[in-house]
Protein backbone atom coordinates (compact mmCIF):
# COMPACT_ATOMS: atom_id res chain seq x y z
CA UNK A 1 0.00 0.00 0.00
CA UNK A 2 1.43 3.38 -1.00
CA UNK A 3 0.37 6.87 0.06
CA UNK A 4 1.69 10.05 -1.48
CA UNK A 5 1.57 13.69 -0.37
CA UNK A 6 2.75 16.87 -2.03
CA UNK A 7 3.67 19.18 0.81
CA UNK A 8 4.18 22.90 0.25
CA UNK A 9 7.07 24.43 2.15
CA UNK A 10 5.25 26.36 4.83
CA UNK A 11 5.48 25.60 8.53
CA UNK A 12 1.71 25.97 8.79
CA UNK A 13 1.43 22.82 6.63
CA UNK A 14 2.96 20.57 9.29
CA UNK A 15 -0.44 19.85 10.85
CA UNK A 16 -1.68 18.67 7.44
CA UNK A 17 1.41 16.45 7.18
CA UNK A 18 0.65 14.87 10.57
CA UNK A 19 -2.96 14.13 9.60
CA UNK A 20 -1.81 12.53 6.36
CA UNK A 21 0.67 10.22 8.12
CA UNK A 22 -1.82 9.39 10.87
CA UNK A 23 -4.37 8.41 8.26
CA UNK A 24 -1.89 6.13 6.48
CA UNK A 25 -0.75 4.52 9.74
CA UNK A 26 -4.28 3.91 10.97
CA UNK A 27 -4.29 0.79 8.77
CA UNK A 28 -1.41 -0.71 10.79
CA UNK A 29 -1.46 -2.51 14.12
CA UNK A 30 1.01 -0.05 15.63
CA UNK A 31 0.30 1.34 19.10
CA UNK A 32 -0.65 5.00 19.51
CA UNK A 33 2.81 5.67 20.95
CA UNK A 34 4.60 4.07 17.98
CA UNK A 35 2.40 5.87 15.48
CA UNK A 36 3.14 9.17 17.20
CA UNK A 37 6.88 8.43 17.06
CA UNK A 38 6.77 7.81 13.31
CA UNK A 39 4.68 10.93 12.69
CA UNK A 40 7.20 12.91 14.74
CA UNK A 41 10.27 11.53 12.95
CA UNK A 42 8.87 12.24 9.49
CA UNK A 43 7.75 15.71 10.56
CA UNK A 44 11.23 16.48 11.90
CA UNK A 45 12.84 15.66 8.54
CA UNK A 46 10.19 17.60 6.60
CA UNK A 47 10.32 20.62 8.95
CA UNK A 48 14.08 20.64 8.53
CA UNK A 49 13.78 20.69 4.75
CA UNK A 50 11.02 23.30 4.75
CA UNK A 51 13.00 25.66 7.00
CA UNK A 52 16.61 25.08 5.99
CA UNK A 53 16.54 23.85 2.38
CA UNK A 54 13.54 25.82 1.13
CA UNK A 55 13.52 28.89 3.42
CA UNK A 56 9.78 28.35 3.97
CA UNK A 57 9.03 29.27 0.35
CA UNK A 58 5.32 28.43 -0.08
CA UNK A 59 5.84 27.92 -3.81
CA UNK A 60 8.26 25.04 -3.38
CA UNK A 61 7.22 21.61 -2.28
CA UNK A 62 8.49 18.27 -1.13
CA UNK A 63 7.08 14.83 -1.80
CA UNK A 64 6.38 12.26 0.87
CA UNK A 65 5.66 8.67 -0.10
CA UNK A 66 4.73 6.08 2.49
CA UNK A 67 5.15 2.40 1.60
CA UNK A 68 3.35 0.07 3.98
CA UNK A 69 4.55 -3.52 3.91
CA UNK A 70 3.88 -6.31 6.39
CA UNK A 71 7.56 -6.29 7.47
CA UNK A 72 8.38 -2.60 7.31
CA UNK A 73 7.20 0.93 6.72
CA UNK A 74 9.29 3.10 4.42
CA UNK A 75 8.94 6.88 4.33
CA UNK A 76 10.52 8.47 1.28
CA UNK A 77 10.98 12.23 1.37
CA UNK A 78 12.01 13.80 -1.91
CA UNK A 79 12.88 17.40 -2.68
CA UNK A 80 14.91 19.49 -5.06
CA UNK A 81 16.24 22.12 -2.65
CA UNK A 82 19.72 22.50 -1.24
CA UNK A 83 20.86 18.99 -0.44
CA UNK A 84 20.88 18.27 3.27
CA UNK A 85 22.73 15.08 4.05
CA UNK A 86 21.02 13.82 7.16
CA UNK A 87 23.56 11.03 7.55
CA UNK A 88 26.57 13.35 7.67
CA UNK A 89 24.86 15.73 10.09
CA UNK A 90 26.24 15.37 13.57
CA UNK A 91 23.62 15.68 16.30
CA UNK A 92 24.64 17.72 19.33
CA UNK A 93 25.00 16.27 22.81
CA UNK A 94 21.96 16.98 24.99
CA UNK A 95 24.17 18.61 27.64
CA UNK A 96 25.61 20.99 25.06
CA UNK A 97 22.10 21.97 23.96
CA UNK A 98 21.25 22.91 27.55
CA UNK A 99 24.52 24.75 28.21
CA UNK A 100 24.41 26.75 25.01
CA UNK A 101 20.67 27.46 25.44
CA UNK A 102 20.10 26.14 21.94
CA UNK A 103 16.58 25.70 20.66
CA UNK A 104 17.47 23.54 17.69
CA UNK A 105 19.33 20.35 17.01
CA UNK A 106 17.09 17.87 18.79
CA UNK A 107 14.96 16.93 15.78
CA UNK A 108 17.38 14.69 13.94
CA UNK A 109 18.42 13.09 17.20
CA UNK A 110 14.80 12.01 17.56
CA UNK A 111 14.78 10.68 14.01
CA UNK A 112 17.86 8.56 14.74
CA UNK A 113 16.36 7.17 17.93
CA UNK A 114 13.02 6.34 16.33
CA UNK A 115 13.92 4.92 12.91
CA UNK A 116 15.73 1.65 12.18
CA UNK A 117 17.42 2.85 9.02
CA UNK A 118 18.14 6.26 7.52
CA UNK A 119 19.35 6.61 3.94
CA UNK A 120 20.17 9.67 1.89
CA UNK A 121 20.93 10.01 -1.78
CA UNK A 122 21.16 12.92 -4.14
CA UNK A 123 21.43 13.23 -7.92
CA UNK A 124 21.26 16.25 -10.23
CA UNK A 125 17.49 16.55 -9.82
CA UNK A 126 16.41 15.23 -6.43
CA UNK A 127 17.49 14.58 -2.86
CA UNK A 128 15.89 11.54 -1.33
CA UNK A 129 15.79 10.74 2.35
CA UNK A 130 14.49 7.27 3.13
CA UNK A 131 13.43 6.33 6.65
CA UNK A 132 12.69 2.70 7.44
CA UNK A 133 10.88 1.28 10.44
CA UNK A 134 10.86 -2.49 10.82
CA UNK A 135 7.69 -4.04 12.10
CA UNK A 136 7.82 -6.86 14.60
CA UNK A 137 7.59 -10.22 12.86
CA UNK A 138 5.28 -12.70 14.43
CA UNK B 1 -3.40 24.70 16.68
CA UNK B 2 -2.00 25.87 19.98
CA UNK B 3 -3.48 28.06 22.66
CA UNK B 4 -1.59 29.07 25.77
CA UNK B 5 -3.04 30.40 29.00
CA UNK B 6 -1.05 31.89 31.82
CA UNK B 7 -2.58 32.27 35.27
CA UNK B 8 -1.14 33.20 38.65
CA UNK B 9 -1.91 31.13 41.74
CA UNK B 10 -0.39 31.57 45.22
CA UNK B 11 3.32 32.09 44.53
CA UNK B 12 3.42 30.35 41.19
CA UNK B 13 2.43 30.76 37.56
CA UNK B 14 0.59 28.10 35.61
CA UNK B 15 1.19 27.96 31.86
CA UNK B 16 -1.52 25.76 30.32
CA UNK B 17 -0.84 24.36 26.86
CA UNK B 18 -3.76 23.38 24.70
CA UNK B 19 -3.23 21.67 21.35
CA UNK B 20 -0.09 20.89 19.36
CA UNK B 21 3.37 22.48 19.53
CA UNK B 22 5.44 22.31 16.35
CA UNK B 23 7.85 24.49 14.35
CA UNK B 24 5.00 26.75 13.24
CA UNK B 25 4.07 27.92 16.73
CA UNK B 26 6.90 27.09 19.15
CA UNK B 27 7.79 30.80 19.16
CA UNK B 28 4.52 31.42 21.04
CA UNK B 29 5.60 29.04 23.77
CA UNK B 30 8.97 30.74 23.81
CA UNK B 31 7.41 34.18 24.31
CA UNK B 32 5.22 32.99 27.17
CA UNK B 33 8.12 31.42 29.06
CA UNK B 34 10.20 34.54 28.49
CA UNK B 35 7.37 36.64 29.86
CA UNK B 36 7.04 34.37 32.89
CA UNK B 37 10.77 34.67 33.53
CA UNK B 38 10.76 38.45 33.20
CA UNK B 39 8.66 38.77 36.36
CA UNK B 40 9.80 37.95 39.86
CA UNK B 41 8.06 34.59 40.10
CA UNK B 42 10.25 31.71 41.32
CA UNK B 43 7.88 28.85 40.58
CA UNK B 44 6.50 27.92 37.17
CA UNK B 45 4.13 25.05 36.39
CA UNK B 46 3.30 23.84 32.91
CA UNK B 47 -0.11 22.22 32.63
CA UNK B 48 0.30 19.63 29.87
CA UNK B 49 -3.04 17.88 30.29
CA UNK B 50 -4.33 19.22 26.98
CA UNK B 51 -1.06 19.09 25.11
CA UNK B 52 -1.74 16.67 22.25
CA UNK B 53 1.59 16.75 20.45
CA UNK B 54 5.07 18.19 20.72
CA UNK B 55 7.92 18.17 18.22
CA UNK B 56 11.57 19.02 18.74
CA UNK B 57 10.77 22.69 18.20
CA UNK B 58 8.73 22.67 21.42
CA UNK B 59 11.19 20.50 23.33
CA UNK B 60 13.94 22.88 22.26
CA UNK B 61 12.11 25.81 23.85
CA UNK B 62 12.00 24.07 27.24
CA UNK B 63 15.62 22.97 26.91
CA UNK B 64 16.84 26.46 26.06
CA UNK B 65 15.53 27.84 29.37
CA UNK B 66 16.86 25.16 31.72
CA UNK B 67 20.05 27.14 32.36
CA UNK B 68 18.08 30.34 33.00
CA UNK B 69 15.85 28.50 35.48
CA UNK B 70 18.92 27.19 37.26
CA UNK B 71 20.75 30.54 37.28
CA UNK B 72 17.67 32.37 38.58
CA UNK B 73 16.60 29.73 41.07
CA UNK B 74 13.29 29.16 39.33
CA UNK B 75 11.52 25.89 40.04
CA UNK B 76 10.02 24.56 36.80
CA UNK B 77 7.67 21.58 36.75
CA UNK B 78 5.58 20.06 33.96
CA UNK B 79 2.56 17.90 34.79
CA UNK B 80 -0.25 15.94 33.17
CA UNK B 81 1.47 14.83 29.95
CA UNK B 82 -0.36 12.14 28.03
CA UNK B 83 1.58 8.96 27.25
CA UNK B 84 2.41 9.91 23.65
CA UNK B 85 3.88 13.26 24.66
CA UNK B 86 5.63 11.78 27.71
CA UNK B 87 7.21 9.19 25.41
CA UNK B 88 8.75 11.96 23.28
CA UNK B 89 10.41 13.50 26.35
CA UNK B 90 11.57 10.05 27.33
CA UNK B 91 13.15 9.18 23.95
CA UNK B 92 15.69 11.97 24.42
CA UNK B 93 16.03 11.47 28.17
CA UNK B 94 14.58 14.91 28.83
CA UNK B 95 12.49 13.46 31.65
CA UNK B 96 15.83 13.21 33.49
CA UNK B 97 16.57 16.92 33.00
CA UNK B 98 13.13 18.40 33.55
CA UNK B 99 10.91 17.72 36.55
CA UNK B 100 7.76 16.00 35.25
CA UNK B 101 4.87 15.00 37.52
CA UNK B 102 1.67 13.10 36.85
CA UNK B 103 -0.83 15.37 38.54
CA UNK B 104 -1.20 19.03 39.40
CA UNK B 105 -1.28 18.09 43.06
CA UNK B 106 2.07 16.32 42.89
CA UNK B 107 3.51 19.17 40.86
CA UNK B 108 2.41 21.80 43.39
CA UNK B 109 3.66 19.68 46.24
CA UNK B 110 7.09 19.55 44.66
CA UNK B 111 7.07 23.35 44.26
CA UNK B 112 6.13 24.14 47.84
CA UNK B 113 7.76 21.37 49.82
CA UNK B 114 11.19 21.77 48.27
Amino acid sequence: MTHELKLYCEKSRLAELRSFIAEALSATQLSAISQNQLILAVEEVCANLIIHSHDCNPLSHIWLTIHLNPERIIFEIKDSGKAFNIIEYKSPEINAVVKEKRKGGLGLLLVRKIMDKIEFETDHAFNTCRLTKKLKSK
Amino acid sequence: MLSINMTAAREHLVIALNGEVDASNSVELDEVIQEALSGSVQKILVDGRNLEYISSAGLGVFMSYLEDFRENNVAFVIFGLNEKVMNVFHILGLDQLISIKNTQEEAEESLYDA
